[in-house]
């Protein structure tokens, strides 16, 4: 099993294929289920992923009311023509949005690599979709080339908001799907590397400080940012710039911001957002207490 | 590793909101229900660090108890099983501890009914992915996510080897594997994990041994 991403990109050099299929390779030899399953399995969550995008988009709103109907604004703000950051980009941002908000209304998703964290990944490949036109196989790579990144985050810091704070789930999805897109536009497996640890740089020290607890508010809006921050670093490696710091040391630093970060901010509901006056009021409000 | 396949990071699929607290807390009530065997008349549900703080807001509770029901992560039964487990005849208690643990997101689940109790303590590590640290007092490590055997036996020689020996005689191959007593010569555990799915035949063969007081297995 490959163990860090230097590792996995040498592999996937030197055997001259995607980091996609070193996934499923390894996939195949830890499980022995033979490549059709595998990609049969990938291919169920793809779906869920689709179902949940579309859910999204035609408007859902959680039982508590915090969060629901931002995907739907962003659609139609994107269809008015009058949006600055670029129709690819929102749209990235919107269908991440939408995964989130399907989420929090206690649907169903696919974790990528939490349910906290389910829109990055989707949401980007969806939006990019648009413009690669990728097979329905290139799309399942697409998820087993975010797995094989994620995997090397989950072993070797965390991808648990109560274990590493935001940046291990957030941060962590948006790493995943900033490498993935990049393999997807034909880049090489060291770009998506760079887009990984590009991603990762600037989602470090992110806190997990749900209002009330609840995977809502600021969970649906840092999934936007890491979608948007996911495309931005993917086109920067894809523009051929890389990382001063390699990937596996931007990971190593996330385990270790991750392990000094006091329990208030590491999905406690005890400090940030969740500790501001608001925060407090909305608390009291959806579970009828007072603090 | 902690994880092992590219599906722990990409899935499970499931209900929201959240993979550790709701995902992770379903599949540790659904192992006590597997281990358990049968719908158990009371739960105490205790629960530790995240879990007993953001129970609520993450739907740890009504997953846990999903999962003692035997629903799956993805089981849209999920948000209604506090009603459905009083429908069945079910009673749950939740406790909240304030007891620091190794890991954040910690439960301790105390099944009963009239034949008999079960007492298992499990983490949800992230993305879904759990383990099982503690049966009956037993110290282990399971992941629920391969087929297992746990046998538990009079602490005596022989007795692994036997049990290992059937295994063998079924071509089964052991992928990992664990003893552990209470004390030397009294009651202790084996947990068997293995890559094939185990015939209640061979169950049966192994709880025939001598020494050998209970199995249970564990499939998918």
């Amino acid at each position: 099993m490959f163990k860090s991403v230097a590792e996995l990109v040498e592999l996937a050099e030197n055997k001259q294929v995607k980091i996609a299929e070193i996934m499923i390779q390894q996939e195949m030899e830890v499980t022995g289920l033979t490549r059709e399953e595998i990609i049969a399995k990938m291919d169920r969550n793809l779906t869920v992923m689709e179902q949940a995008v579309e859910r999204g988009l035609n408007g859902v709103t959680s039982v508590s009311g915090l969060t629901g109907g931002d995907a739907v604004l962003l659609q139609k703000y994107i269809q008015s023509g009058k949006a600055l950051s670029g129709n690819i980009l929102l749209d990235a941002v919107s269908k991440a949005v939408a995964t989130n908000e399907v989420n929090a209304a206690m649907g169903t998703i696919c974790a990528t690599p939490t349910a906290g964290s389910a829109g990055v990944v989707p949401g980007t490949l969806f939006a990019v979709k648009e413009v690669l036109n990728p097979t329905r196989m290139e799309m399942i790579e697409f998820l087993f080339t975010s797995a094989a990144f994620g995997f090397v985050v989950a072993n070797n810091a965390s991808i648990s908001g109560a274990a590493g704070g935001c940046q291990a789930e957030v941060g962590s999805a948006s790493g995943m799907a900033a490498a993935a897109i990049v393999e997807l536009a034909g880049g090489t497996p060291q770009q998506a590397a760079e887009a990984m640890a590009i991603t990762l740089k600037n989602m470090l020290g992110l806190v997990c400080d749900p209002v009330a607890g609840l995977v809502e508010v600021p969970c649906v809006k840092r999934n936007a940012m890491g979608a948007s921050n996911a495309m931005t670093a993917a086109d920067m490696a894809l523009a051929g710039i890389t990382s001063r710091i390699p990937c596996d040391e931007v990971i190593h630093a996330m385990f270790l911001i991750g392990q000094s970060m006091p329990s208030a901010l590491r999905e406690t509901a005890e400090g940030g957002l969740a500790a501001t006056p608001t925060g407090r009021r909305l608390e009291a409000k959806i579970f009828g207490k007072q603090n | 590793m902690k994880y092992r396949s590219a599906f722990d990071i990409i899935g499970p699929v499931m209900i929201g909101p959240s993979s550790s607290h709701t995902a992770g807390a379903a599949r540790i009530g659904r192992v006590a229900r597997t281990l358990f065997n049968r719908l158990p008349k009371k739960a105490v549900i205790s629960l530790y660090g995240s879990f007993a703080k953001t129970y609520k807001g993450h739907g740890t509770d009504v997953a846990i108890v999903g999962g003692l029901l035997d629903f799956d992560t993805f089981d849209e039964r999920i948000p209604t099983s506090l009603t459905l487990a009083k429908e069945l005849g079910m009673e749950v208690v939740f406790q909240i501890e304030n007891q620091v643990t190794d890991h954040p997101n910690t439960v301790r689940i105390n099944l009963y009914d009239d034949n008999g109790d079960l007492e298992i303590v499990g983490i949800s590590i992230g993305g879904g992915t759990i383990e099982i640290t503690e049966l009956n007092s037993f110290e282990l490590k399971l992941s629920g996510e391969h087929p297992a055997i746990l046998v538990v036996h009079n602490d005596q020689f022989g007795v692994i080897s036997a049990v290992t020996q059937i295994l063998a005689n079924h071509e089964i191959n052991i992928g990992h594997m664990e003893v552990s007593r209470k004390e030397k010569g009294k009651m202790a555990l084996m947990v068997i994990e293995v890559d094939q799915k185990i015939e209640q035949t061979i169950m049966t063969e192994i709880e025939k041994l001598p020494n050998v007081t209970q199995t249970i297995r564990m499939v998918d």
